[in-house]
């Protein structure tokens, strides 16, 4: 068969087969992220039906997804918002790290992987997904909660905390000597607060350069940017996707809120690739053995979440039901771990770090907001006695 | 009462207050324009219990039936409050100089200072009448101003 006829025929399965996890994620009220994964799983290498034309192809396309769910992520909250959360929220923020950054980083050390995966595997355990958060909240009708700005501030703390900690991570990987890691560092820093700046004051210039009433232009030159940026970023080591999230905080306002629709479904179809592409890589039969340490990571990292979205909403004056919402809130893990973890696996950290990040996420991003479900009624009644 | 006003990151705003009966009420303001109408929990105060989500056409029409007369009142509230500004409303009796003629003739803005705001005829309201709008007998004449200066316009629409 002609090779195009082939890359079609598999991308286009792959496709339909997704959107039809997708329904069925939809009935069942989870996030799509885990049965992506799974599917990813079953086509890729030691799946049951291993694709062989396509690969690259989708390779290139994840590249694209994690830049887009970046972007995306950025132009969700404006430079105001991020220093505000900054200042307000600091010490829940750092809590947060540090309770959820420990449980990835420990069970890395203590399996005898190295520096360089425990700092990837502190990366997969901290980040809470934003995405399911959302979701959750929206869902559940938590968001005129008076837990919920509490919730929100530490996940825009969280995202902060990225653009630096992936700048670091990435030249961790890249094994860079120590002078020229912390130079990199030096740049990502620099380059954080440098966006920061101009995005809270001169703001208006570089949307006034972006903006247009065409949505076709806009899009163009928003994705235009954002890969000129990343592809920057990369070259710097500061790690594509960190670009891409700076592009998306410097825009803000109505320009934003147009860009992020127009961009909705262009994301969507690229981070379903991604996630796809992250299960490829990762080998079903390595899952099992690892199935256990990831459940027991999961479940010291729920707890750990509770107590961090505990302390924060007690710090805001809420009270002990509001309390308990916030940390089921702050359990779902998802796009932001695997991301993350797909880093650590291009650069070959570990064999075995994949599957682990693999079946951790599958177990938090499907139960995160089941849990959230089942608990309700149980917090309603906490209040109603209390 | 007192309104606070929170931030919620990455989807609005959020406004709440309490009732004198001790309701919790607030309003999320999407940055989509979607409007939620939200109802607090009286067990657990941090709960919302009802949410009632309003697209534009519904959030207007809310506000214009809890609004339109409360704005009547606020306006009026606020006259009484700014200090030094009145506002009377004086009839004009059938004996007036100024019965039949147009407004513009009494030169009351020139002469006192003080504005005709509106004339309220047989219940019906003219809101900032022209100097060309004629005056009837039993006409009421509201005007806004320093408590001397409305008092000359009465004097001028009695006696001339």
């Amino acid at each position: 068969m002609h090779h195009t006829a082939v890359l079609f025929l598999e991308f286009g399965a792959v496709l339909l087969g997704l959107g039809l996890l997708g329904a069925l994620a939809l009935r069942v009220g989870i996030s799509p992220i885990p049965l992506y994964l799974i599917a990813g799983l079953a086509f890729g290498t030691g799946g049951v039906l291993p694709l062989a034309t396509s690969t690259e192809f989708i390779s290139t396309g994840a590249e694209l997804g994690v830049i887009l769910l970046l972007l995306t992520l950025g132009l969700e909250y404006n430079a105001d918002e991020l220093v505000t959360s900054l200042k307000g929220n600091a010490r829940a923020g750092v809590v947060d790290l540090v309770l959820n950054a420990a449980p990835g980083a420990i069970c890395a050390l203590l399996l005898g992987w190295g520096p360089v995966a425990a700092v990837a595997m502190a990366g997969v355990t901290y980040a809470t997904s934003s995405g399911i958060t959302a979701k959750v909240l929206s869902d559940l009708g938590w968001i005129g909660n008076r837990e919920t700005p509490t919730v929100l501030s530490l996940l825009v703390f969280e995202d902060l905390t990225m653009a630096i900690y992936l700048p670091v991570l990435t030249t961790m990987l890249a094994g860079l000597s120590l002078l020229s890691g912390a130079i990199a560092v030096g740049i990502a820093l620099l380059t954080v607060t440098v966006v920061l700046v101009v995005a809270l004051r001169f703001g208006r210039f570089i949307e006034a350069f972006v903006s247009s009433p065409n949505s076709e232009v806009l899009l163009l030159k928003v994705v235009g940017l954002a890969l000129l940026v990343a592809g920057l970023a990369q070259q710097l080591n500061v790690s594509a996707a960190v670009g891409a999230f700076l592009v998306g905080i410097a825009l803000s306002g109505e320009l934003a809120e147009d860009a992020q629709a127009l961009l909705a479904p262009l994301r969507d179809l690229f981070a379903a690739v991604f996630f796809v592409f992250f299960g490829f890589q990762t080998d079903p039969g390595k899952i099992l053995p690892v199935a256990g340490l990831a459940t027991l990571l999961a479940l010291v990292s729920m707890v750990t979440k509770l107590l961090t979205g505990a302390y924060a909403a007690r710090r805001a004056g809420i009270a002990k039901a509001g309390q308990a919402r916030a940390g089921i809130a702050l359990i779902p893990r998802g796009e932001f771990n695997i991301v993350i973890a797909g880093l650590a696996v291009g650069a070959g950290v570990h064999p075995d770090l994949g599957a682990l990040a693999a079946a951790y996420v599958l177990i938090l991003a499907a139960f995160g907001p089941l849990a959230a479900k089942l608990v309700q009624p149980l917090i309603t009644a906490i209040a109603k006695r209390a | 009462m007192e309104v606070e006003q929170t931030a919620l990151p990455g989807i609005g705003l959020r406004h709440d207050f309490t009732t004198r009966k001790g309701q919790r009420v607030g309003v999320i303001s999407h940055r989509t324009g979607r409007r939620d109408l939200v109802i607090y929990d009286k067990d657990d105060p941090d709960a919302v219990c009802q949410t009632v989500k309003l697209n534009d056409e519904e959030a207007d029409a809310l506000a214009e039936l809890l609004g339109a007369p409360r704005i009547v009142q606020r306006l009026n509230q606020l006259h009484q409050q700014v200090e030094g500004l009145v506002s009377v409303q004086i009839p004009i009796p059938a004996g007036s100089p100024y019965a039949g003629r147009p407004m513009g003739d009494a030169r009351v803005r020139t002469r006192t200072s003080a504005s005709i705001v509106a004339v309220v005829r047989a219940g019906q309201v003219f809101a900032s009448p022209g100097p060309e709008f004629v005056f009837g007998a039993e006409d009421v004449v509201v005007v806004v101003g320093s408590e001397d200066s409305t008092a000359e316009v009465a004097g001028i629409l009695v006696s001339g």
